[in-house]
């Protein structure tokens, strides 16, 4: 059956060696651009970084051999960036998910006619360049904006928002919003509406059939959405950059100042390298948050 | 207001029904309905708002006549425009934006189809590792991507040039090279699904019917693909367009994007022309975004899938979940 619909039909006879010679040789072409660009684009940069954090830095910056373990000592001991990334993405991935959750409720349940409507007007500015939507903040909590209106109200004239971690808070869940809303919107509008029907018919209220129905259904969705946030986020550099003033911290800026302006390559390189191990430790953890939750609510249905 | 808008939207037949009945069975302890109705409305109503106002002054102010602060209005004015579309830098910006956005897309899809035709034919050693790094170039945060790249390409030039006398330096090669690779894993995820969502029935009944691998693939499997690869283009198109955090590390002599130019001026402070070159990007990605609608829409209409394949906005929500 597989071979039948996936490779060539299986001919008969003697035909059969050179045909599946050449198949593979097609599967081999197939994959043979994707293979190299991943090699000498992922592979080779990230092995280098890797070897680059073992490494010491050189008499004028970059790299310059050798084998120790103080870059890593260093990246563990000034972790304040870190920690900042951290709070951050896990700030902002909550209030995403509470910004998303109603709104994604709202379309799948009551947005009838207009539901197409409504999802098009969340994929525009996913589309829009991510700059601009973000420097478009500049003007609004500005001093001629927001932080002004405020600080005039209060007497209070040298009031700012921008360079304040709230604005990058801001600007990171306004910037990876839509990313939120559409797992969670596809879960639920997959979802089968006659649990809730059930539910309310045998005197569940409100909040006992969203909180045993639709939340444990959705659960799939919430922690893709929760993925896809956490992920930017965590290495989010531009935010930071533009609302930030380069006041407040993260890890993705540190990155940058280490391999740039201090051409501190092995320094820098041992910070991504625990940054790409905080990204995986996570993920894997959310991975398996979600399976267990999964299993959890097939035993409660036998 | 929401009974009505309930009966209204409520489509023929049993939903009706059903809707009706469970009007009629209200459980007594439901009279927060309106309240909890009303905060669900003004909810999102204020989500939308707050997803919109930042792109509204960003054009609203691009037509601002001033020529002294950018939020003072001083009549509407396309000045900047044409301030803009005259200068012969930003032009060039421009065509280096297009340059290598186009190319980007052309690989990224092509290349992307063809990993995903590939890797459903491969075995299963070789599929692993395979999808390990299609996942590595999409968790890997862009700015690791982007400082790797640099020091690969730096790192790997300083070695080679002088060994073979190149004069290798970075450009419109690099950007593209670095573009692509979380492209090619973006068109391949978006194939891949497609391809295991697809009908099998019409490839059987082709190899019943003695059609060759060949023209069974190009006449049965590539239409069905036809939506996923245009998604993909578009989308690398688009994240190509608009990447600023990997092109400032890997652009060379005279490859300055339009989100580096954009970012340089508003270091400076935001003025009219930033917002005028910000409202032109955006236009841009926009009937992007149109076009592909039209194909996707186009497309559906002729292969006879209806609903929810139809636009191009469900099937990045599909894709995403």
């Amino acid at each position: 059956m597989a071979s039948l619909t996936e490779a060539a039909p299986a001919p008969a006879g003697a035909d059969r060696p050179r045909r599946s010679f050449r198949s593979g040789a097609l599967t081999a072409l197939l994959l043979a651009p994707a293979s190299l660009w991943y090699l000498l684009l992922l592979v080779a940069p990230l092995g280098i970084i890797v070897l680059f954090s073992f490494g010491e830095r050189g008499k004028n910056g970059g790299y310059a051999g050798g084998f120790t373990l103080d870059n890593y000592a260093g990246a563990l001991e000034r972790n304040g960036p870190f920690v900042t990334s951290l709070l951050m993405a896990f700030g902002g991935t909550i209030l995403c998910l509470l910004l998303a959750l109603p709104l994604a409720y709202f379309i799948a349940t009551r947005g009838g006619s207009k539901k197409s409507l409504l999802i098009v007007l969340l994929v525009v500015p996913f589309w829009t360049s991510f700059l601009i939507r973000t420097y478009a903040w500049l003007t609004i909590l500005g001093p001629e904006g927001i932080a002004g209106f405020i600080g005039d109200a209060t007497g209070n004239p040298s009031f700012r928002i921008l360079g304040t971690p709230f604005a990058i808070l801001l600007g990171v869940v306004y910037g990876y919003l839509p990313l939120m809303i559409f797992p969670i919107y596809v879960t639920m509008e997959r979802m089968d509406r006659t649990l809730m029907e059930a539910s309310k018919d045998l005197g569940a209220g409100r909040w006992a059939t969203f909180r045993q129905i639709t939340l444990p259904i959705t659960l799939p969705g919430l922690i893709t959405g929760s993925i896809l946030v956490f992920i930017p986020l965590m290495g989010e550099y531009v935010v930071p950059a533009i609302l930030g003033y380069s006041r407040v911290f993260l890890i993705g800026n540190q990155l940058v100042l280490q391999f740039l302006e201090a051409r501190d390559w092995p320094q820098g390189a041992a910070k991504a390298v625990v940054l790409i191990l905080i990204m995986l430790v996570s993920i894997i953890f959310y991975i398996w948050f979600s399976n267990r939750g999964r299993k959890v609510r097939e035993v409660s249905v036998l | 207001m929401s009974a009505t808008t309930r009966t209204v939207d409520a489509p023929a037949g049993t939903t009706t029904r059903a809707r009706v009945r469970k009007g009629r069975s209200r459980p007594a302890g439901d009279r927060y309905a309106g309240l909890v109705e009303g905060w669900l409305r003004s909810h999102t109503l204020l989500v939308y708002a707050f997803l919109y106002i930042p792109i509204i002054v960003v054009v609203v102010f691009s037509f601002n006549g001033t020529t002294r602060r950018v939020t003072q209005w001083d009549g509407f004015s396309l000045r900047w425009y044409a301030s803009v579309l005259a200068d012969k830098t930003i032009q060039g910006f421009l065509f280096n934006s297009f340059f290598v956005a186009i190319w980007t897309a052309v690989i990224s899809s092509i290349f992307g189809t063809m990993a995903a035709l590939g890797l459903q034919r491969a075995p299963k050693w070789f599929q692993r590792p395979f999808e390990a790094l299609t996942f590595v170039s999409i968790i890997v945060p862009e700015i690791v991507i982007a400082l790797a790249t640099l020091v690969f390409f730096s790192t790997s030039f300083d070695i080679l040039n002088p060994i073979f006398g190149l004069k290798l330096a970075k450009g419109y090669h690099t950007i593209i090279a670095a573009h692509a690779i979380f492209n090619i894993s973006l068109v391949m995820l978006l194939v891949r699904a497609r391809l295991s969502g697809m009908d099998r029935t019409h490839v059987e009944a082709s190899y019943d019917l003695y059609g060759t691998p060949w023209r069974t693939f190009w006449q049965i499997t590539f239409p069905q693909l036809i939506p996923a690869i245009v998604a993909g283009f578009l989308l690398s198109f688009t994240f190509s367009f608009d990447d600023y955090v990997i092109t400032t590390f890997v652009n060379g002599q005279g490859t300055t994007t339009l989100p580096l130019y954009v970012f340089s001026t508003i270091r400076k402070g935001v003025t009219p022309a930033t917002n005028a070159v910000a409202a032109i990007m955006l236009l841009i990605t926009l009937t992007i975004l149109v076009v592909g609608q039209l194909v996707v829409a186009r497309n559906a209409r002729r292969t006879g899938s209806r609903g929810r394949d139809a636009t191009m906005a469900s099937m990045l929500a599909e894709q995403s979940a």
